[in-house]
């Protein structure tokens, strides 16, 4: 019998088959760090006595924590500062390469990763975050993980694992114009709920998703973790071998033969049996919006706030009940009437810059809603800069944005970028969970799109509810550069 | 790791679903580098309300926690299952939990048992009837009992015997060092390396 895609990358990475019960031991191929899931590995090692096996497989960014203004000054929050401190420090003890804050490498690992070229197809990636799963859409089997195996990666470049089972999630046909990656992924965890993949490794496949960029693909991965997966995959092609030629770790020369010899044969064979099918068409899927406290909640941007009443299940409608209160909305509210007190546009999940020039094009030429705060965070310090060279920050600017440094940001407000309580965000990043961007902070997740038509009228909106923009801001404006980003 | 056989201490019922890591303990607590010392951070945002289960006086003591499905969603943070221990839970019985934070409570010591949702429904039962009351919790048998009710939990076997052993998982990978060698010398040479540091062209 064939073998998925998540089988052949899991084979050909046993170091050792588990006897019985024990589980197989699977090597390691990159092991991205950050100041907040490590130190206490770091300590871990230091304790047992231990080395780092292998630094050469290692990469650390920092982001969770990092300011996105003044960050030539110190960094104000003092625990904060001392994460970061702790991370520097241990990476020059141990000589793990570090890209800090300040550095044209510096961002969130996800992204960070794939822009250097390190995440490549067939790979194994880990790290201390749940958002690994990113990476998974260069066909790598990428997951994420706990501190305890953040060690245990450190001291053995290899992790004890059970066998994933495999979910094919199917998108046939295309997406309408103004439905993105992110409204996709949001359909699925709606579908098949925020415990359905839990177990499985997900492979995206259909012709919606071989269409997608890897920006987009990027996009899906990563939130494969909200639906529960461990990881989400997605078989490279062209689209993956173009993204990677030339960046600073791809192969080169003979080398990129060889590798891309051995990326063609990564895809799931035609007789290789799924545990689970789903299939969506990408046609129906529309702009997609949340309404409750975990992402799973979500209807389309056209539809309304669910009545709870109405939900037959009664762990969900008590969940709902408990969401609406939070949240503080009304069942029966019609999505576009929600206002909002802050759009934010980045993160993992959607802060790279095809993002970034997706949301620009909705916004050059307008301005933005009064006493809406719109705040733009780069995924990486390159992304900001490739935006800065096409133009993109002072189109944000001039529509009334706040043009930002690097990081993770709001997405979870361990630096500065915080909702205050109450206030209710449009955010492109992946949970809405109670408090998750800063204490009584109610976010609705959307797309690059939908957050940039939100932050001109106000309320949760796509670009198709906008009247036409002034003088010289044709849809699109100039074609966007090639460049790397 | 302490070994682990049967733990008896008050059951806390905590009737809710997906509740992520985030509910745990918010990302504001996670600045610390200490490994320790998060007991105050435990659900914090959730503290603060009288009414919630930990604030009653009969579960201050409570070291089996017994939540709805989906437990432990969302961050991979190791500092739920530190913040989880260090407040003084040493079991937490859910009708499924997501696949890191289990992971991540096998590696500390703390139990994560699966039960029917009906059997979840039961034991809250029994413990609000009678706040306070003990639970036990037997990882040989693999059951949970309160008073009268005795009900199966589900436990991975190898993470059961390694929580019964108290093995610690990196000696035992270490043992396979050879092995490791072994793969590491037939990996293709193109596969990347983070060093030396590759600039751009």
């Amino acid at each position: 019998m064939g073998r998925t895609l998540a089988e052949k990358v899991w084979d050909a990475h046993v170091v050792r088959r588990g006897q019985g019960a024990e589980p197989d031991l699977l090597y390691i191929d990159l092991h991205l760090l950050h100041e907040v899931t490590s130190p206490q590995a770091f300590e871990g090692l230091r304790l047992a006595g231990r080395g780092l096996r292998r630094v050469d497989l290692t990469i650390a960014t920092e982001d969770h924590n990092t300011p996105t203004l003044d960050i030539d000054k110190p960094i104000a929050d003092r625990t904060s500062r001392i994460q970061i401190e702790t991370l520097r420090k241990n990476c020059a003890e141990f000589g793990v390469r570090i890209h800090s804050l300040g550095d044209a490498e510096q961002g969130i690992v996800h992204v960070v990763g794939p822009q250097l070229g390190l995440t490549q197809p067939g790979m194994t990636v880990v790290c201390g975050d749940s958002h690994t799963s990113t990476h998974g859409a260069f066909g790598a089997l990428a997951f994420g993980i706990g501190t305890s195996e953040v060690e245990h990666v450190m001291a053995t470049q290899t992790l004890p694992l059970k066998p994933f089972k495999t979910m094919a999630i199917t998108v046939n046909g295309r997406l309408k114009p103004g439905t993105t990656a992110k409204d996709v992924i949001l359909a699925v965890i709606a579908r098949i709920g925020t415990g359905g993949g839990q177990g499985y490794v997900l492979e995206y496949r259909g012709e919606a998703i071989r269409a997608l960029s890897m920006e987009g693909r990027m996009t899906i991965c990563n939130m494969s973790i909200e639906a529960g997966a461990r990881a989400g995959m997605i078989a490279p092609d062209d689209t993956t071998f173009e993204y990677l030629k030339g960046r600073p770790h791809a192969p080169q020369g003979a080398d990129w033969d060889a590798a891309v010899a051995d990326w063609r044969t990564l895809a799931s064979d035609p007789d290789a049996e799924f545990d689970t099918e789903v299939v969506l068409q990408g046609e129906e899927i529309e702009p997609f919006v949340t309404w409750g406290t975990n992402p799973g909640q979500g209807v389309p941007l056209s539809g309304s706030v669910p009545v709870p009443a109405d939900i037959e299940d009664p762990g969900a409608r008590h969940a709902a009940e408990r969401a609406l209160t939070y949240m503080g909305l009304e069942a029966g509210t019609p999505m576009r009437q929600i206002p909002v007190d802050t759009v934010f546009l980045g993160s993992c999940t959607n802060g790279r810059i095809e993002d970034l020039r997706a949301a620009a094009d909705v916004v050059r030429g307008r301005s933005k809603a009064e006493n809406v705060r719109v705040l733009v965070v780069p995924g990486s310090a390159r992304v900001r800069l490739q935006a800065e060279s096409e133009g993109l920050d002072r189109v944000f600017k001039d529509f009334g944005a706040e043009w930002r440094f690097a990081g993770c940001s709001m997405c979870l407000g361990m630096n500065p970028d915080q909702l205050a309580p109450g206030e209710r965000a449009a955010s492109t990043s992946n949970r809405n969970f109670e408090g998750r961007q800063g204490k009584g902070g109610r976010t609705h997740l959307v797309s690059p799109l939908v957050a940039a038509a939100t932050a001109v009228r106000g309320t949760l909106s796509s670009p198709a509810d906008l009247p036409p923009a002034g003088d010289g801001a044709a849809q699109g404006g100039t074609p966007a550069p090639q460049l790397v980003g | 790791m302490e070994k682990f056989t049967v733990h008896r201490g008050v059951g806390v019922p905590l009737r809710r679903s997906d509740v992520d890591t985030d509910q745990i303990i918010p990302a504001v607590y996670l600045k610390r580098v200490s490994r320790t010392g998060f007991e105050d951070a435990l659900f914090a945002a959730w503290r603060g309300d009288p009414d919630f289960v930990l604030n009653q006086e009969a579960y201050r003591n409570g070291s089996v926690l017994v939540a709805g499905n989906d437990f432990g969603t969302g961050s991979s943070r190791e500092h739920a299952v530190w913040a989880l221990k260090d407040y003084g839970f040493r079991v937490v019985l859910a009708p499924r939990f997501a696949d890191i934070f289990r992971g991540n409570s096998g590696k500390q010591g703390l139990l994560t048992g699966a039960v029917a949702q009906a059997d979840i429904e039961r034991i809250w039962q029994a413990l609000e009837e009678r706040p306070g009351t003990e639970v036990t919790v037997d990882l040989v048998e693999r059951t949970a009992s309160v008073a009268d009710l005795v009900v199966p939990f589900e436990v991975d076997d190898y993470v059961r015997w390694r929580l019964m052993e108290g093995l610690d998982d990196i000696g035992l990978t270490l043992r396979h060092e050879p092995d490791i060698t072994a793969f590491e010398a037939q990996r293709p040479s193109w596969k990347p390396k983070t060093l030396p540091v590759l600039e751009r062209s």
